[in-house]
């Protein structure tokens, strides 16, 4: 199985591998996947008073190219509020590491991993918090994200 | 070996050539061309001799008669042909068919194909050690049993079936028994003359010799009858026409007499590895070994390394090369059925990594092999949500997963 550079570089440097404290605050959690499926993703956010992702940590028990998904998902997810990260599509993932058609299912199973993590939020600190999404205070966007 | 290649430990999927049947083989591909069928003259008359001559070094390794031996292009064909060929002569004696579920998918497609046509088959299951029950296995022979296939070795798990026994039994029940010996051939002693086997299939690329070419033994006293699966020129007293690759067969004699000869010292030199391999990696927390340890053969070590996935550790020791049986290394995104068949669940077969040692294995390779696999499994445990929980004392079985 030949992949693509960029599914390698995740897979090599992870980014943002880990968990955060417990009891930290503003830390939401999504757990996502099956071990009798070969692939389990848990996603953290952690998420400021404004609504915005300040920080993501993951962890994946899973091939390759699930590894580089979740990867990216944590990088995506930084500096967007929750609305924005809402809208992140596994086909995003999928293009960005160039993933062979027998992988895509990796890359869904990222995206339902923010919708996961999204949901722990919302039933941890209310479903209001949210900033609009043409706030000012917006972070600038992450680099590597397709426009 | 050259290290710009990654380090070899998947011989049983397939081995390289060794460099002194390659050398025999090439004579007969430039200069000694001829067809061993041509009867009138002396290239053909070289080319027959040389068949003859592999024929016997073949027959010599399983302590068999040159005449049993029928060529074909691989284990696959020989399995084809042997159960093909068996359940359609014997047809009229009964329909009914036994093997075991962890067999080569040579033998359980060609099983399935006799199903459509017709004929029952009874796939047994290996107890937890991978091995045939007997007494489970004569439970399911009924009156109108003819054929029963059994490998002798394992692909995936090495383990060695207790062949003797299951021959005694099919023998007095007037059973056909086939054997596929894929894995088999320079690992263990066979000997048909005391085996009741009746039909052995043979691969030569698993024992240092080309890929495509294998044989098939097809017992002479008392006399198996198979009906061909390939017609033509008449070819292997009509059982398997198509004229004879002689560089091929050159080569698989060759294989095999080497084999015969070298069998015994390299078996312990590999046994010696694979134990240091096992010894190196056991003291890691949560591996698991599939398959019985004993009787196995000194070639294979299949474990399961409990919490990581086994392609994304695959992926992580780009300098070995090995197998596993986890979903995302197989082409349908299913776990081993072979592990499966051994009650593993499946989150230990998506995690089980299968090393086979050979011939040209060194103790360097071992001991880099030991360094570089405690070393991947630590980082990927590091990236682990399952081994996370796993610390901290929580029961995976216990958990509602959220699975897509």
């Amino acid at each position: 199985m030949a992949y693509s550079d960029k599914v390698v570089d995740h897979y090599e440097n992870p980014r943002n591998v880990g968990s955060f404290a417990k009891g930290e605050e503003g830390v939401a959690t999504g757990m996502v996947g099956a071990p009798a499926c070969g692939d389990v993703m848990k996603l953290q956010i952690k998420v400021n008073r404004d609504g915005v992702i300040e920080d993501a940590r993951f962890k994946t028990y899973g091939c390759g190219s699930a590894i580089a998904s979740s990867s990216l998902v944590t990088e995506w997810v930084k500096g967007k509020t929750i609305e924005e990260a809402a809208t992140i599509k596994n086909t995003q993932i999928a293009e960005e590491l160039a993933l062979p058609p027998v992988k895509i299912h990796c890359s869904i199973l990222a995206e339902d991993a923010i919708k996961a993590a999204i949901a722990d939020y919302r039933k941890k600190y209310g479903g209001a918090d949210a900033a609009p999404s043409d706030q000012a205070a917006r972070s600038p966007e992450p680099v590597g994200e397709p426009r | 070996m050259n290290r710009d290649h990654p380090i070899y430990l998947d011989n049983s999927a397939t081995t390289p050539v060794d460099p002194r049947v390659a050398a025999k083989m090439i004579p007969w591909l430039t200069e000694h061309f001829g067809n061993p069928a041509s009867r009138s003259h002396a290239y053909g008359w070289e080319a027959e001799t040389a068949v003859e001559n592999a024929r016997a070094e073949v027959a010599k390794l399983v302590n068999c008669d040159p005449k049993e031996i029928v060529w074909t292009s691989g284990a696959t064909e020989s399995d084809n042909l042997a159960l093909k060929g068996a359940a359609h002569f014997y047809k009229t004696k009964g329909r009914h068919l036994v093997t075991m579920k962890i067999e080569h998918k040579a033998v359980l497609d060609t099983m399935r194909e006799l199903e459509r046509e017709g004929f029952e088959v009874t796939y047994l299951d290996p107890e937890p050690s991978g091995l045939l029950d007997l007494e489970k296995f004569k439970a399911a022979l009924r009156p109108d049993t003819i054929l029963v296939s059994v490998m002798l070795v394992n692909n995936e798990i090495g383990v060695i079936q207790p062949i003797a026994e299951i021959g005694e039994v099919c023998r007095a029940k007037g059973i056909v028994f086939h054997v596929d010996a894929a894995q088999a051939t320079g690992k263990v002693a066979i000997d048909l003359e005391k085996l009741k086997v009746d039909l052995m299939s043979f691969s030569a690329h698993k024992t240092y010799g080309p890929k495509g070419i294998g044989a098939l033994y097809v017992r002479r006293r008392p006399r198996i009858r198979l009906e061909a699966q390939m017609h033509g020129g008449g070819h292997e007293k009509g059982l398997r026409s198509g004229t004879l690759a002689t560089h091929q067969i050159v080569g698989m004699g060759e294989a095999f007499r080497l084999a015969r000869l070298e069998m015994a010292a390299e078996n312990e030199r590999i046994r010696m590895l694979r134990d240091r391999l096992l010894e190196g990696l056991r003291g890691m927390e949560e591996v698991y070994v599939n398959g019985d340890l004993e009787h196995r053969v000194p070639h294979n070590l299949n474990l399961s390394f409990n919490y990581v996935e086994g392609e994304s550790l695959i992926m992580g020791m780009k300098e070995l090369a090995v197998s596993s049986g986890s979903a995302c290394t197989s082409a349908s995104l299913e776990p081993s059925y072979v592990l499966r068949a051994l009650g593993r669940n499946d989150e230990l077969a998506h995690s089980s990594i299968r090393f086979t040692l050979g011939r040209f294995t060194t103790g360097e390779d071992i001991d880099y092999a030991v360094k570089l696999i405690k070393e991947r499994i630590g980082k990927l445990r590091e990236m682990s949500p399952l081994w996370e929980m796993y610390k901290d004392g929580i029961d995976l079985n216990a958990v509602q997963w959220a699975a897509h």
